[in-house]
């Protein structure tokens, strides 16, 4: 189990000091180069942890950045890049989720909870514009403050 | 022989801490002052078992014991004497020892300075407390036992993680337990408050502070984090959204929350219920960020654990403290009195507005973490959620949040002016304009909208200025009084300036770092120039070096500005002996507050090297301006309002000596 967790720790590591974009991969062309790096940065590294295929030196890293730069030059947009991608890795591969059925609780949530938070101090503020604000004191306490003022 | 008693003294922990847990509570119920004594002594005793417990296995890491499985597995006779230490809670077991004993510090800080608060609630507080160190020594002993031994004893040790072995990383994790553990506190308070159906004036004096030094630990201990992972990691980023990095995030966006709503508990006796929630709450996310990370389920680089039998007893120690405490809430809360009342525009209500925000940002983070979870357990769908979607999301609801800053402490409790609030600070809001569209100008442009950021950033900075200076009554007033009514401003004014001026310090700094950075992606060969933010980078050449316990091939870069050379630096790629593990040592060069990021990649075929080279403008305000924002922290802290307290409990009743009123 212990040699089996090194291991992986290992190969999740050794992709740690990445070196993403190498100099052989930059396209000619400036305007083109920085599409491919923001489509790059959109996308997961299928086999690292949390990293775009940009910050990642994986080899399968690799293979897709040189895919997204070969779409590029044979003239797709960047949608039609994504849907490629999207067609042959699957949905996993996009940091940002599609809006759709199973992701619309993930985009709702902000606005689901600025309205639930809105609704419920409106809710609790006229609830509570009628009752009196309580006192801090114990009956105990009490008693002992009015002996005090009496004296 | 030591360490079996470290071990034993553990077991002795947590029969005190069993004690702790019921005694107190019952005597809180009768009013039985001997029983409610335990606490006190109990915590105090707990703290001393777990301290010397802790202090046996950073013993046997410091003199390389390993006939320790944990010191076998975590640490190595040639690692630095610095990073035996900070191996104690660089790994699993570890770290949960680090845990605990901060735990049982603070509930020995409570018993022993806790003496002003009504018996019953220190009681109950200790024992909330005690609760938690049960779960914890528990979770400890059963799963991640630390003190297990190897027979026969191995010659060497398997390293410390080579990514641990920093100085930052050695310190990150205290500080960011300071601040997690530093919430229980306010939980335990919260759970008694509850348990005794009433909020009373000790209780709201209490919080707050704690809330506080939680909260400026927690804010240390992510910019170290952040920072960490920006000069280790080599890829220059400072903030990954990983999952791991939201961990500590989420509570800290909700301790936030609870530190602004407590502050309104404690002027002016509103939200009272409110902040037990949040109270409940803050601890609880941090509990989960714990645990996330501990438990292995979000795997991530910094996940050490992967085991499912841990993974099980986490999640019912969640259920059991979460859900007990918002049952509890539930059933007690109606229970507890409102506080008073106040106009939505108010001081109140603008703390309210930022309460509003910061929850929702909370739970926005706290989703986005949880729901590729989620969608994977219910459905077996997977997703990813990265950071493209918390830049947009967290973004949006934050802007609002920078801009409404600077109206808050202008506003006046109760019933505000916002129109006179808008007088005063419409000027500084041009200002702001002008000076952003001035920095752009010079920066030579880029996205439109960085202007706006930029402009937030410094409102944020010159509303603070001008709170103090209006405070002071600077121009209303002679300069010389003006003077003495800064300096006798109380320490929290100042605190809340230098905190909200540091949160605009380091919007500063990821606007412009985020706008105006530059990057090289370069094949060099020796003697080639690289110009980058104004400086010529000219490559030297490598050559391979010795650590203690690495090899690394270092590459040397001189830095020229208008052809004189100013600076030189070293990058190097290291390989860890004994795990033979790859790590690398960017080379990082400051100019003012901005850095030159020199990082090297694969040598070429042709005697070459890959090098990334970055130009990071401003970008030291990002981590500068938490810093500000932790030192806005102690300040306030320094408050004498905080320092003095409730008024002793011992004090001799003395009878009141008034003057006749006529």
């Amino acid at each position: 189990m212990i040699r089996r967790f090194v291991l992986a720790l290992a190969v999740v590591l050794s992709s740690v000091p990445a070196f993403a974009v190498n100099p052989d991969e930059v396209l000619a062309d400036p305007k083109l180069e920085a599409r491919a790096r923001a489509i790059s940065a959109e996308l997961r590294c299928m086999v690292c942890q949390n990293q775009s295929i940009d910050d990642s030196n994986a080899e399968l890293a690799k293979d897709l950045r040189l895919l997204v730069r070969e779409r590029l030059t044979d003239g797709d947009t960047d949608e039609q890049v994504m849907n490629y991608i999207v067609s042959r890795y699957g949905e996993f591969v996009l940091l940002k989720p599609r809006f759709e059925t199973k992701t619309i609780l993930l985009w709702g949530a902000p606005l689901l909870l600025v309205v639930a938070g809105g609704l419920s101090l409106i809710v609790f503020a006229r609830k509570r514009a009628g009752r009196p604000t309580g006192s801090k004191l114990t009956a105990e306490e009490q008693a002992r403050l009015s002996e005090l003022l009496d004296e | 022989m030591i360490i079996e008693i470290g071990h034993y003294a553990l077991i002795l922990a947590l029969a005190t801490a069993l004690v702790i847990s019921v005694v107190p509570v019952v005597g809180a119920r009768r009013l039985d002052r001997a029983m409610m004594d335990v606490a006190s002594v109990g915590s105090l005793a707990m703290f001393a078992l777990v301290a010397f417990s802790f202090a046996v296995l950073t013993y046997a890491h410091v003199v390389s014991d390993f006939s320790v499985a944990n010191v076998w597995e975590n640490s190595h006779s040639l690692v630095p004497l610095l990073f035996k230490f900070s191996g104690v809670w660089g790994n699993h077991e570890g770290s949960m020892m680090l845990w605990l004993l901060i735990l049982a510090l603070f509930s020995a800080l409570v018993a022993a300075f806790g003496r002003n608060l009504p018996d019953t609630l220190r009681a109950n507080v200790l024992a909330a407390q005690a609760w938690i160190s049960v779960a914890f020594i528990l979770f400890i002993l059963l799963t991640s036992n630390p003190f297990m031994r190897l027979d026969p004893a191995p010659a060497e040790g398997k390293d410390l993680n080579p990514v641990l072995q920093d100085v930052g990383l050695a310190i990150h994790p205290p500080l960011l337990y300071l601040g997690y553990v530093g919430f229980s506190i306010c939980f335990s308070f919260a759970v008694a408050a509850l348990l005794e159906g009433r909020i009373d004036a000790a209780w709201e004096r209490w919080v707050r502070p704690w809330t506080l030094a939680a909260w400026t630990f927690l804010t240390l201990g992510i910019a170290m984090g952040s920072y960490w992972a920006y000069y280790e990691l080599g890829w220059g980023g400072w903030w990954f959204w990983d999952p791991v990095e939201n961990a500590s995030f989420i509570p800290w966006l909700a301790g936030t929350a609870l530190l602004h709503s407590a502050l309104v508990m404690e002027k002016r006796e509103a939200l009272k219920i409110w902040t037990v929630l949040l109270a409940i709450l803050t601890f609880s996310l941090s509990l989960m960020g714990t645990f996330l990370v501990r438990s292995g389920v979000l795997t991530s680089v910094h996940a050490f654990a992967s085991d499912p039998t841990r993974g099980v007893f986490i999640l019912c120690i969640l259920l059991i403290f979460i859900g007990g405490a918002l049952s509890l809430f539930a059933f007690r809360a109606p229970r507890l009195s409102a506080g008073g009342l106040f106009a939505p525009i108010s001081r109140e209500g603008a703390l309210v507005l930022n309460n509003l925000i910061l929850t929702v940002a909370c739970g926005t983070v706290l989703t986005g973490t949880l729901y590729p979870l989620l969608l994977e357990t219910l459905t077996g769908d997977k997703i990813s959620v990265g950071p493209p979607f918390f830049n947009m999301t967290f973004g949006l609801l934050m802007a609002p949040l920078l801009v409404i800053v600077p109206f808050g402490p202008l506003l006046a409790w109760k019933r505000g002016d916002l129109l006179a609030v808008f007088q005063r600070l419409y000027l500084l809001a041009i200002l702001a304009f002008v000076a952003a569209v001035a920095f752009f100008y010079v920066e030579h442009g880029g996205p439109v909208l960085a202007v706006l950021g930029l402009a937030a950033a410094l409102f944020l900075i010159f509303g603070a200025i001008a709170d103090l200076w209006y405070r002071a009554g600077v121009g209303k007033v002679a300069a010389s009084v003006a003077w003495t009514r800064l300096a006798g401003l109380p320490r929290s004014a100042f605190g809340t300036a230098l905190a909200h001026a540091g949160l605009g310090v380091a919007v500063l700094g990821i606007v412009v770092v985020t706008t105006f950075e530059t990057e090289h992606v370069v094949e060099m060969k020796p003697r080639q120039t690289v110009e980058a933010g104004g400086y010529s980078v000219r490559f030297d050449g490598k050559r391979p070096a010795n650590g203690p316990n690495y090899s690394e091939e270092r590459g040397h870069f001189s830095i020229g500005r208008g052809g004189v050379e100013v600076a030189d630096v070293w990058s190097s790629k290291r390989i860890y002996t004994a795990r033979q593990m790859p790590t690398t040592e960017a080379g990082i060069l400051t100019f003012g507050l901005s850095q030159l990021y020199v990082s090297l990649g694969g040598g070429t075929n042709d005697g070459g090297m890959v090098v990334r080279i970055w130009w990071k403008p401003f970008i030291l305000c990002i981590w500068g301006g938490a810093v500000i924002m932790a030192i806005g922290g102690f300040v306030s802290l320094s408050d004498r309002r905080l320092r003095v307290g409730a008024p002793s409990r011992r004090a001799k009743p003395a009878r009141p000596a008034m003057e006749p009123a006529e």
